[in-house]
């Protein structure tokens, strides 16, 4: 016997089915009873019942890739808060293999890093890693912190909705799974961009949500609503979306998509924005943007970038790494509560 | 004799006034605000969160911490601010009252904090507290069994009364406060204050539970309006 339907608001203490259900995630039973363990939205599927949070704490996991802020230098780690109740640790010979260097001249308190959990200990302890494309350095750019469970809803089915803002924003957009984003584009498209994030965490158990994203997106840009060809769209997406059961019977998925999705992310960043540990990849680096921005052609910034790179192959020699966008450091926002 | 109107023209069994609104705080990973006669309560919940005081955590489940505190301005004559005697037990006794309901066996190691602030008092604020923060925990996603919701019942004039007021608290008898989890209706806290006859004290607490119950659905309500779509 079952007291609620799929997708269903519970809180705690809620009964939600008799003995003949299992309880998942987010539920526990008691006397025979399933009950829920936290408010957020029932998923159903066979007999098993799980509570999908509305709200939660980002508990790592072996594999993610998070973003992540430096707290502390240590003799051989860096100490890396990554929004959530367990810090993470950064062990040097992560970054320079045998080598032995000054962390702090690496990196610093208060950098922001795009990390890879590389294995959690029984105290839930994260060690973290660089290895693996586009994970290192942001430099500039803005920290957006949302719930880690709006995550997968924030980058849509095989990214869907952060392509969307992504393209018509023109920033660059990296998604943690603990909860972080990291936009960096426009000045005043960042903040747009912020706004949206926020308007899709809280909208995040809406249906059709990706078209009403889009339309504001294309009011504040365009300052009008998508014409015609986008209406096409919008019918052919309408059934998907609305299918709530199967997208929450897809979070599974969706969260191994979610997570390609961002290494293909960062494949795209790594050249551009990421600093690599490795000095003599500066060099590569200049050329590779070079290459890179010819085969795109007019981009305005393409004498700047190579400035940029430039300058920081000087800084790396004058071993005095910062920001380059000085601007922008108040605008970095980790959550540290 | 129960067709007895109080001084506030209430009935022996008659709650005052309940509002409470849940997320209430923008910092906070959770909060809760409520309304109760005449008291004014907020209360701010963060973490699970990483331990800062070493000696406090558990290797294998968080721990939650609480703190009640009244504001200077709470009560007629200025409370002296700060800790006291009065705060650091009602501090206690909510931790314990909500502790059997919180499963953080997922998050070991962390700490749970709550902070409930007393803006204005009219009674039976301990209560209100343990209500307030509990739909706070809820409100932060903190995994629990239930919600834990408090109510007091007394003895005034001879009669035993639900949800005493200031004037009823310090004129009446007695006064028992008790905080339950509604699924099971288990008790997590019960204090006696004043003379009870063994039957009274029965009487007093069925009528305490009642409130509870009530009190629960408001809670429940509180928390659907605020996360229901639309």
């Amino acid at each position: 016997m079952i007291y609620v339907e799929d997708k269903n608001l519970v809180i705690p203490g809620q009964i939600l089915a008799d003995d003949d259900y299992y309880p998942g995630r987010g539920t526990f039973k008691e006397n025979g009873k399933v009950c829920s363990s936290l408010i957020g939205l029932v998923s159903l599927r066979n007999k098993k019942i799980r509570v999908i949070p509305l709200k939660s704490k980002y508990v790592p996991k072996k594999g993610d890739v998070v973003i992540g802020k430096i707290n502390d230098v240590r003799f051989s780690m860096w100490d890396v808060d990554i929004n959530s109740p367990y810090s993470g640790i950064l062990p040097a010979f992560e970054v320079f293999g045998r080598d032995k260097k000054e962390l702090n001249k690496v990196y610093d308190v208060g950098d922001v890093l795009f990390l890879r959990v590389i294995d959690v200990d029984e105290v839930k302890k994260a060690k973290l890693g660089l290895k693996g494309r586009g994970l290192g350095k942001f430099k500039g750019g803005i920290i957006v912190d949302i719930s880690p469970t709006k995550v997968p809803r924030l980058i849509g089915k095989k990214g869907s909705m952060i392509n969307m803002i992504k393209n018509k924003t023109n920033c660059k957009i990296v998604v943690g799974q603990n909860g972080l984003v990291w936009v960096k584009g426009n000045e005043d498209m960042e903040q747009l961009t912020r706004e949206i994030i926020h308007t899709i965490e809280a909208e995040a158990h809406t249906s059709g949500l990706t078209n009403k994203i889009k339309n504001k997106l294309c009011l504040a840009i365009d300052g009008e609503l998508p014409v015609e060809e986008t209406e096409e769209e919008f019918v052919l997406e309408k059934p998907k979306l609305q299918n709530f059961k199967e997208e929450l019977e897809q979070e599974e998925r969706e969260k191994a998509e979610a997570e390609k999705e961002m290494q293909a992310e960062s494949e795209v960043e790594q050249d551009s924005e990421i600093e690599t540990e490795e000095e003599a990849d500066a060099e590569e680096d200049i050329e590779a943007e070079a290459s890179e921005e010819k085969d795109t052609g007019d981009k305005p910034n393409f004498y700047d970038v190579i400035e940029e790179l430039k300058k920081k192959s000087q800084s790396r020699k004058d071993k005095n790494l910062s920001y380059s966008d000085k601007s922008n450091n108040n605008s970095f926002i980790l959550n540290n509560r | 004799m129960s067709e007895m109107i109080r001084e506030d023209g209430r009935k022996y069994n008659e709650l005052r006034p309940i509002k409470i609104e849940a997320g209430v705080l923008e910092r906070a990973d959770g909060s809760a605000y409520l309304e109760v006669g005449g008291n004014k309560i907020l209360v701010a919940v963060y973490g699970p969160r990483e331990s800062y005081i070493r000696r406090l955590l558990e290797p294998n489940t968080g721990v939650i911490r609480c703190r009640y505190n009244m504001a200077p301005f709470s009560v007629d004559d200025r409370k002296r601010p700060g800790p006291d005697r009065r705060s650091s037990e009602i501090s206690k006794i909510t931790a314990d009252a909500l502790r059997p309901a919180l499963m953080l066996e997922n998050y070991p190691r962390s700490m749970v904090d709550i902070y409930i602030e007393v803006i204005e008092a009219e009674g039976g604020t301990r209560c209100a507290g343990i209500t307030a923060a509990s739909v706070a925990l809820v409100d932060a996603g903190v995994p629990m069994k239930d919600i834990v919701v408090g109510c007091a019942a007394g003895k005034v004039n001879d009669e035993v009364v639900l949800d005493l007021s200031e004037v009823e608290d310090k004129e009446g008898q007695a006064d028992v406060p008790i905080a339950i989890m509604p699924r099971t209706g288990e008790i997590t806290l019960l204090q006696s204050d004043g003379d009870l006859t063994e039957e009274e004290f029965q009487k007093a607490i069925d009528l305490a539970m009642e409130g509870c119950m009530k009190v629960s659905e408001l809670q429940k309500e509180a928390l659907m309006k605020k996360y229901s779509t639309e």
